[in-house]
């Protein structure tokens, strides 16, 4: 195996030039022992961490400006000073409910480095007086669930979890809880109350943030994995030497999946702000480019929710300012590419759908919104569209996240870009979420929306055939 | 169908002794309960509810709210097959297709053996690898229909197919209901100290000592 390549055994990571600040094991086919981990440096950075006081552990992590690597963006150490002092207990609950469309990065560093994620929690936990962690995978993570178990059980043997670690006098306990399939529960106040046993709809906020008001009412921090799993090179260095890295506003490194057309999709972990989209699609580090000669039509540039980016943008660096003065954002890193075999009404209705089946049904708009938007963009898609159907489309759309979305405009007509951030008339962001596909394809392919609906228009519709040969419509 | 066995009983309290308050761990009790019958009854979540102090009917409710959690008897192997973007754009819909074809099922049904049920299912985290698919969330990566096919044989005979990646080379792929194959293990002595929420009422004690010190 050399740079450049596929790791065979964590199918998916290629290993890149650069230094590795998350994925650094990932190259041994055992990282995920806990022997491996100690022979590499493992729980050195808990020791590290044990030996200052919690109040410098947690300005260390301020200073690095380590940002939150589930979406939102929002800086770990800052997020930690929120709990309300001398209201106890407070607790930490790891986002491992990775389910964005185009993400994954958790997973892999559930699967392939779960002591890394233990450390980061334990050391989070000392900075903030957490005197519970709960790891919440998402339920379909089988393998990454059986690997944190396992390592949970090793961690609690040794004295690293559990009363009085390592002889100090910090004591915590880290319970695996899992989830059973709601992509909703990734947002953070659903996640609180899954945990609690209940459906996971979302809490409203504000006034009360998790931070303040979260499991069992008390002060909790949600982190996402990856945040986490930066903590102990954190504690092992410094904020100062972490900032080497990545630029100004974004230190640090951070874990990219690009899927899609490309000739070598994979997750790469790679500096913030200093690399570009471009370097990821075009390097021969990396993506090496489109499938089979093709061009590059549009991209996804951080997961489903995120409206698209076009191929005169692909020189924006993967940081999280840029990408949001772009009028979309780096989200949860999970890039999707389409080239020009592609159909824009297929790619945003397949987004659509998800949200569709995806919502909680709490708030009106997006329980009914959603499902709407799929069912227009489905007989647009099957040659069924009517005229007028953009606008009732756009209509739906402004009731989930009010606009303005100019009627029967694309951008050669005047349209600059859609509302991003979107505004919500819902209590989380999963209804407006559904509009960034349908905004983003109808800007600057609303050509291919028109002539569907013309198609449909002047063809002479067959009757509807069932095909009798295929065994799957046959009953028993 | 049937209430937690002993053995259950005991790892679901086991369970609930983890977690500060007992409803939380109504999650991983459902999990338990799809684990010895490959689905949730009525009779199980009853059971569930008596052992964390809830009603029947709010282990109904959050038992429905999330899908992997099935209310009728499913196949053995449960076959996810991804169509979201990046799989759609590589060949997913086709792969969902051929599945529907080979097996003579459509999305949502059962072969007639109760051998595999097949879904259609959002985002599995893992889409550099389209077109892929889960089987009792176990993953197959970049697909061809001759794998498919293959795995479906394997499986038929009772082997581990090639294609899917398990946690160790060569484990079994367990049947429904059952996802990691290790449990955490918890005793009484090692955990520092889970107790409810309303009996904590000062910092932990490391954080006392730290401004103490100062």
């Amino acid at each position: 195996m050399a740079i450049g390549d596929y790791v065979p055994h964590a199918p998916g990571y290629v290993e890149t030039p650069g230094t590795k600040i998350v994925t650094s094991r990932f190259t041994y086919e055992d990282s995920y022992t806990l022997e491996r981990y100690e022979a590499t440096g493992g729980y050195e950075g808990l020791k590290a961490a044990l030996k200052r006081t919690p109040e410098e552990v947690h300005g260390e992590t301020r200073d690095a400006t380590l940002l939150g690597r589930g979406g939102a963006g929002f800086p770990a150490g800052i997020k930690w000073g929120f709990c309300p002092p001398e209201v106890w207990p407070r607790y930490l609950v790891v986002n491992g409910d990775e389910s964005e469309p185009g993400t994954y990065k958790d997973r892999l560093l559930m699967e392939r480095d779960p002591h890394q994620l233990i450390e980061g929690c334990l050391i989070a936990c000392y900075a903030i007086g957490l005197s519970q962690c709960f790891l919440y995978v998402r339920g379909e993570m089988a393998i990454a669930q059986q690997r944190i178990a396992d390592a949970l059980n090793e961690a609690y043997a040794k004295g690293y979890i559990g009363q009085n670690i390592l002889g100090s006098d910090f004591s915590v306990d880290i319970v695996l809880h899992w989830g059973a399939g709601a992509y909703i529960v990734g947002e953070e106040t659903a996640l609180i109350e899954s945990l609690e046993g209940n459906r996971g709809m979302p809490r409203l906020k504000p006034p009360f943030f998790p931070a303040a008001v979260g499991l069992y009412g008390q002060p909790t921090i949600v982190n996402n994995v990856e945040t986490l799993a930066n903590l102990p090179w954190l504690m092992n260095n410094s904020a100062e030497e972490y900032k080497k890295y990545g630029s100004e506003t974004s230190p640090g490194t951070r874990m990219f999946a690009v899927s899609g057309q490309v000739k070598r999709p994979g997750v790469y972990e790679v500096e913030q702000g200093v690399t570009t989209y471009e370097d990821l699609l075009y390097g021969d580090d990396y993506c090496q480019g489109m499938r089979d000669g093709r061009t590059l039509k549009a991209f996804v540039p951080g997961g489903g929710s995120a409206p698209w980016l076009f191929p005169e943008q692909v020189s924006l660096p993967l940081e999280a300012r840029p990408v949001g003065a772009a009028g979309t954002m780096l989200g949860s890193g999970a890039i999707m590419v389409m080239d020009d075999s592609s159909c824009a009404v297929k790619s945003a209705l397949r987004l659509v759908r998800f949200y569709a089946r995806e919502s909680c049904g709490k708030c009106t708009p997006c329980r009914e919104g959603t499902s709407w938007e799929e069912k227009i963009l489905q007989r647009i898609y099957d040659g069924h569209g009517r005229p007028g159907d953009i606008e009732l489309l756009l209509d739906v759309a402004d009731n989930i996240s009010p606009g303005p979305y100019p009627v029967a405009s694309d951008e050669s007509q005047g349209l600059e870009a859609v509302p991003f951030p979107p505004k919500q008339t819902t209590i989380c962001p999963l209804g407006p979420s559904s509009v960034a596909p349908i905004t983003s394809a109808l800007r600057r392919f609303r050509h291919e929306f028109d002539e569907k609906i013309a198609m449909a228009a002047t063809a002479n519709h067959p009757e509807i055939s069932v095909d009798l040969d295929s065994k799957a419509e046959v009953s028993s | 169908m049937s209430r937690l066995s002993d053995a259950n009983v005991a790892l679901a309290h086991d369970i609930i002794r983890r977690y500060p308050r007992p409803k939380s761990a109504l999650i991983p009790l459902l999990h338990l309960a799809q684990e010895q019958d490959g689905w949730v009854s009525d009779d199980a979540m009853s059971h569930l509810a008596e052992l964390v102090g809830v009603t029947p009917a709010e282990v109904k409710g959050t038992c429905t709210f999330y899908e992997m959690f099935k209310l009728h008897p499913v196949g053995t192997y449960m076959v996810n097959i991804c169509t979201n973007l990046s799989c759609q754009l590589l060949g997913g819909e086709e792969l969902l297709h051929h599945a529907e074809e080979t097996l003579g099922i459509r999305a949502g049904g059962t072969t007639e053996d109760g051998m595999f049920t097949i879904e259609d299912v959002e985002c599995i985290a893992a889409c550099t690898e389209a077109p892929c698919i889960q089987v009792n969330y176990r993953f197959g990566l970049r697909l061809t229909h001759d794998d498919f096919d293959d795995i479906i044989a394997a499986l038929r005979a009772g082997n581990t197919p090639d294609k899917l990646i398990t946690s160790n080379p060569g484990e079994p792929i367990p049947s429904h209901g059952t996802l990691g194959l290790a449990r955490q293990t918890m005793t009484e002595e090692q955990t520092a100290n889970i107790i409810a929420p309303e009996q904590i009422h000062e910092a932990p004690v490391w954080l006392t000592a730290a401004a103490k010190d100062n």
